[in-house]
């Protein structure tokens, strides 16, 4: 598909608006349908179509495996790091209330941020089995 | 009445789309048309009123899995191995059909003592999902209830659940990406002249042994 004008103006016109879109899913989550989960999913998607389009060699250059692999750990830490904050901040285990000591702000920091190392997490896990896969049989064929 | 005209037609979809994958035996109509009925289902769950499922399955079930599964497929060969001939055929057939028949039988009879879609006095309804409606909207200020359940009131089991998407990650890349790496043409001698020395060591025990 490397060599085909219609993929690759395609893919270079869609990339940007498909990680906007992910990242209205991602902080609109609050107030409509989405989330972390559905976001980091259509994030990855857009790295998977610059992958699919541009070739496997690319979508690396873009995001590298190494790098991926520590953006799949910072997500969770993201999650859990929030939870460590509410506990020093008097509160228990991620009780959002304890992060501002009001229950509006609190919940929705804390809402925020979980749900945003939840997207991280998803999306670099989406890419990375992506790359494994196709990667994969690109290597050893 | 449209609402059960439509599940009735989604629902006969999915049939349908069911019943093909059966059939066929190219595995790449099968992918295709997984990803037909993942969306299928998403219709479904929009119809329920269930918007965050129905987003979740569009993007996982109809997007990212299909395309998992179109790379996955290049390890395998197109066409699914045809069944063994053998006189038994019929009689698995059958089985298989009598124990389908008897296992759906079963669900439905035990779905007639579901209470009704929607029921306000359902169990699932009556312990935690009233403080939950609730408060979510008038304390939290957050309108999307799905989110304070999912991020909030759950939020152990959400910790959870990335811990698991974290892990499956790595599961994947120490099996696949693993391989990979003693690919590269230092680290496969170095790997080589490891096994080499220790080879070599192993003779030279066996040799102090003799």
């Amino acid at each position: 598909m490397k060599n085909n004008p219609v993929f690759r103006v395609a893919a270079k016109i869609l990339f940007a608006p498909i990680i906007l879109f992910g990242l209205y899913v991602q902080f609109h989550g609050d107030f409509g349908p989405g989330g972390g989960f559905q976001a980091g999913v259509i994030i990855a998607a857009a790295f998977i179509l610059h992958g699919l389009v541009f070739g496997l060699d690319q979508g690396r250059r873009l995001v590298s495996a190494r790098v991926n692999l520590w953006v799949m750990a910072i997500g969770v830490l993201i999650y859990g790091g929030v939870g460590v904050v509410s506990l020093f901040q008097g509160g228990l285990f991620l009780d959002y209330n304890a992060l501002t000591g009001s229950v509006v702000s609190g919940q929705h920091i804390g809402i925020i941020l979980v749900e945003l190392g939840v997207g991280v997490t998803v999306t670099s896990v989406m890419l990375a089995l992506f790359h494994a896969f196709a990667g994969f049989v690109e290597d050893h064929s | 009445m449209t609402s059960i005209m439509i599940d009735m037609f989604l629902l006969g979809l999915l049939v349908f789309i069911a019943v093909m994958i059966l059939r066929t035996g190219k595995l790449f109509a099968v992918i295709v048309m997984s990803g037909g009925y993942s969306l299928t289902s998403a219709a479904i769950f929009v119809n329920l009123d269930a918007v965050d499922v129905a987003f979740t399955e569009a993007a996982v079930g109809a997007g990212i899995s299909t395309v998992l599964f179109l790379a996955a497929m290049s390890f395998l060969p197109a066409e699914e191995k045809a069944a063994s001939k053998s006189d038994s055929t019929f009689s698995r057939t059958l089985i298989a059909s009598i124990v389908c028949v008897v296992a759906g039988g079963l669900l439905v009879f035990a779905a007639l003592d579901l209470p009704a879609f929607g029921d306000p006095n359902a169990p699932a309804h009556m312990h935690v999902a009233p403080r939950y409606l609730e408060e979510s909207g008038t304390l939290l200020h957050i309108p999307n209830v799905v989110t304070t359940v999912l991020a909030s009131y759950r939020g152990f089991d959400t910790l959870g659940e990335t811990i698991v998407v974290f892990t499956a990650g790595l599961g994947v890349l120490m099996l696949l990406a693993g391989a990979t790496r003693t690919r590269r043409p230092d680290a496969a001698q170095s790997t080589a002249q490891s096994t080499a020395t220790s080879t070599a060591r192993g003779k030279a025990k066996k040799g102090a042994a003799k």
